[in-house]
């Protein structure tokens, strides 16, 4: 099985949200670069399917050098290759074309994608890969099994879950779940090591407009003060929940 | 012209998030001069549309789509796009309508923007509010195709009535055959989903063990509010994954958020930011959940929670 794993290159979870240039960039310093959580779970079922039924998995980022670092750590997990489309990404659409491309051209049997990136939370590239390609799609995977051609793949959806069949190829969209944060790998140095001689292809990009475009970032308003309720006042709590907050 | 609205059902009724998003679809209308259409899918009972500013329902029945089915519902709605030469088409953001609505984009050549929490702040270049970086940041986003597809972030814009009654007019798009069929679906119906619930109660690690659930379960009976938990209390396996609220899990954005016993970690209160009132119950008075939060009690949750349930019923029961 070839499987395509797309790795986001995202701030950390921890990272404060800044912006330059009028607010109309985001402010990379002093932030550290991780794989996207979602994108991780991905790799990480990448790398059973890997180990129990054989596989040859190839990582894949739409971005400028910068971004190689996150690649190499997806290596040191235990991708075997790697490829680079040279683009800086302006929307979701535009990625998902140039992924959609590194598809058709690979002949990919499964495609994982995070769900979401978690910094613009766009939620659309894994559905227009599948869409650009016409290839089978389930989004918000937090399971799945391949058997020969044909795969079970279970979803979350709102308050609960279904399963589907679908056959390969595939793309996905998967989520916390499909492993659990504890199957989650840190790399050692022997992957790392290993990482650094293992094939990194950088491709250029396929012609694409951005569909949309970024104007300006706002930060939230600063939070008003906290009213505080003493234990033995909770009839107050039900009271400013009711009459000053209107919300029960 | 129209700008085309997807109302969304369950088993043949509309669920509140139709009611929400045809009112965005006609703030949206109202800028641009034009009518609201809405396709619905299966659905029963129509009329209530026309009071959320809906002028035209196109109404699929098709027993092809009586399980969902994200591409066959994305076919059908490009044909109504395409049908009422629709500039706008406007969806929610329940989990079904964010996994067709990348592909409604690709089929209409559409950008598309998802979590929008505001009607247009202009109309050329289109351009609409959004919410970033889980909710830490908005972004303003221009829109440049001649079609464009706006995700509604639930709860954000609330409902807007209006005097109105919707013209029905029944329509059959062509809906080819589906490489993905739906075995089982497991959900427990007597439950409020995260996704459309008004109250969320959530619990977290204070809570010390799976088994003392049933206050939270109880607080959120009394209310009428979805359960949630914190990251650690989902990877501890306390609680299923669909409950975990934050960064990596779940956004919520309630009317109300109680969390009890969660210190309030920097990405779960990302996720939870939108939600509009929050109430935080912590023995420790330094959690960072106190910051975030709009009322606070510092207290033991074993010995606050009971006593809020005694007295919401007490309040609930003068109703």
């Amino acid at each position: 099985m070839k499987i395509l794993v797309c790795i986001s290159h995202v701030p950390d979870t921890t990272s404060k949200i800044n912006f330059t240039e009028d607010n109309t960039l985001f402010d990379t310093n002093g932030v550290q670069f991780i794989i996207n959580p979602n994108d991780e779970f991905g790799l990480t079922r990448a790398m059973w399917f890997k180990e129990k039924q054989g596989a040859h998995v190839t990582v894949v980022n739409v971005g400028q050098v910068d971004t190689e670092p996150t690649l190499r750590k997806a290596l040191a997990i235990g991708a075997d290759e790697a490829i680079r489309v040279n683009f800086k990404p302006a929307d979701g659409f535009s990625v998902a074309k140039q992924l959609a491309n590194v598809v058709k051209t690979g002949g990919y049997d499964l495609v994982i994608a995070g769900r979401e990136s978690i910094d613009y939370n766009g939620g659309m590239v894994p559905g227009m890969i599948a869409g650009l390609t016409n290839i089978n799609f389930v989004n918000t995977c937090i399971g799945i099994e391949v058997e020969g051609n044909h795969a079970t793949v279970i979803r979350e959806i709102d308050g609960g879950k279904e399963t589907v069949r679908t056959s390969l190829p595939l793309v996905i969209g998967v989520q916390k779940g499909i492993v659990e944060e504890s199957d989650l790998r840190i790399p050692n140095m022997r992957g790392i090591m290993m990482a650094r001689k293992k094939p990194l292809t950088v491709l250029e990009p396929v012609e694409s407009n951005s569909e949309t475009t970024s104007v300006i970032f706002e930060k939230p308003a600063p939070k008003g003060a906290i009213k505080m309720v003493d234990t033995d006042n909770l009839d107050e709590l039900v009271n400013l929940l009711h009459n000053e907050a209107k919300v029960i | 012209m129209s700008v085309l609205v997807y109302t969304e059902s369950e088993q043949g009724k509309l669920k509140k998030v139709a009611f929400e998003v045809a009112s965005y679809a006609k703030a949206v209308a109202n800028l641009l001069g034009t009518t609201v259409t809405a396709i619905t899918i299966n659905t029963e009972d129509t009329s209530e549309l026309g009071a959320y500013g809906v002028d035209k329902i196109l109404n699929v029945t098709n027993e092809q789509l009586n399980t969902f089915c994200a591409t066959s519902y994305a076919e059908a709605i490009k044909q109504a796009a395409q049908k009422e030469a629709s500039k706008v088409v406007v969806l929610s953001s329940s989990a079904n309508s964010k996994y067709l609505a990348p592909l409604v984009a690709v089929s209409l050549n559409a950008g598309y923007v998802s979590n929008v929490i505001e009607a247009p702040s202009n109309t050329a270049p289109f351009t609409v509010k959004r919410t970033a970086f889980t909710n830490k940041a908005f972004e303003q986003t221009a829109i440049n195709t001649e079609v464009k597809i706006l995700g509604v972030s639930n709860n954000a814009f609330g409902l807007v009535e209006h005097n109105g009654a919707a013209a029905v007019e029944s329509f059959s798009p062509e809906i080819s055959e589906s490489g993905v069929k739906v075995e089982s679906v497991d959900k427990a119906s007597n439950k409020v989903s995260i996704a459309d619930a008004d109250i969320v109660v959530s619990g977290g690690r204070g809570l010390k063990g799976p088994e003392n659930w049933g206050m939270i379960e109880e607080l959120a009976d009394v209310l009428g509010a979805a359960t949630a938990c914190s990251k650690p209390v989902s990877d501890l396996g306390w609680r299923p994954h669909g409950e975990h609220v934050g960064q990596t899990g779940k956004p919520v954005a309630a009317n109300l958020y109680i969390a009890i016993g969660i210190s309030g970690a920097i990405q779960h209160l990302a996720g939870i930011n939108a939600s509009k009132v929050k109430v935080v119950i912590n023995t420790d008075s330094e959690a960072p959940f106190f910051k975030a939060a709009d009322y606070g009690v510092v207290g033991d949750a074993f010995e606050v929670v009971p006593q809020l349930i005694e007295k919401l019923k007490a309040f609930k029961a003068q109703q």
